[in-house]
């Protein structure tokens, strides 16, 4: 439907409009943009996880074994290493928007060594906090 | 492209409530503000949940019932359930583009998020009260 201001050249709504991300040659910092969003949104669904964990330990000790015991099986830790990199790529994209905010981080070099750091950084934090869980347990 | 929404200048903008709904401002500076709280909190986390590794019930439950545990627990989950609330609002803002559709989602997202953060702040109070 085309709007067009009454009187007007019906030039008004020609306002530029942003094509689709395939348009666009996939880039780092464009990457990392839209893994922070998905991070997001698994983070959003993970927190079922965190309750859930929770009330059973509120509920009794039989809840709390039965959680943990589907926590520590195969498929449970692939989900809890898989939400142990989002948080951390979703936090240390979150400290990247930190320094944008303050108005540095946006020159050629920089944001792309901060795309770097994002990427590398989430990914050695989620293996260093499982090694040491391993060591510890 | 024609199908965008009609001008914010328009007259009538107001009416079909099309226009701004004047509350951007308030969240994109709560999100900024939860984002900054949640870098240590989050790192708080990651530590709480990382000495649970390999303990058993007793051991987990007095460790979850420690007052500084659980007031770090407990911010945690007020800043985070906040944070994620307005993170799925500004998704569904930018995604979906049907009205009533966007007005469930938009419902559904308060719901949920109110529902777990109730249920954790609940729970981790329970674990340090009884």
């Amino acid at each position: 439907m085309t709007h067009v201001e009454p009187g007007g050249s019906g030039l008004e709504n020609r306002r530029p409009m942003s094509p689709h991300l395939q348009i666009y040659r996939p880039t780092l910092t464009m990457i990392m943009s839209i893994s922070h969003r998905i991070t997001g949104i698994a983070l959003y669904f993970g927190t079922l996880l965190l309750a859930w964990l929770l009330i059973a330990a509120s509920a009794s000790p039989a809840a709390y074994t039965a959680a943990a015991a589907c926590v520590n099986s195969i498929p449970g830790k692939l989900i809890l290493f898989g939400f142990t990199w989002a948080l951390f790529h979703h936090l240390l994209g979150g400290i990247r928007h930190i320094i944008w905010d303050t108005g540095h981080g946006f020159a050629y070099p920089q944001r792309e060594w901060l795309a770097q750091a994002t990427l590398i950084g989430g990914i050695v934090l989620t293996v260093g906090v499982w090694g040491i869980a391993y060591l510890v347990s | 492209m024609a199908t965008g929404p009609a001008p914010v200048t328009h007259a009538t903008s107001k009416v079909r409530f099309l226009g701004s709904a004047k509350s951007g401002t308030a969240d994109a500076w709560n999100m900024r503000v939860t984002s900054l709280a949640l870098v240590p909190l989050s790192i708080a986390f990651i530590a709480i949940v990382l000495s649970l590794a390999g303990k058993d019930y007793a051991a987990a439950r007095a460790e979850l019932g420690h007052p500084v545990v659980a007031i770090i627990m407990l911010l945690f989950i007020l800043s985070g359930i906040f944070h994620m609330k307005l993170g799925m609002q500004s998704i569904i803002d930018d995604y979906v583009h049907d009205a009533h559709l966007k007005e469930w989602s938009l419902i559904a997202n308060l719901f949920f998020s109110v529902c777990i953060g109730l249920a954790c702040i609940f729970a981790a109070l329970k674990l340090s009260l009884t």
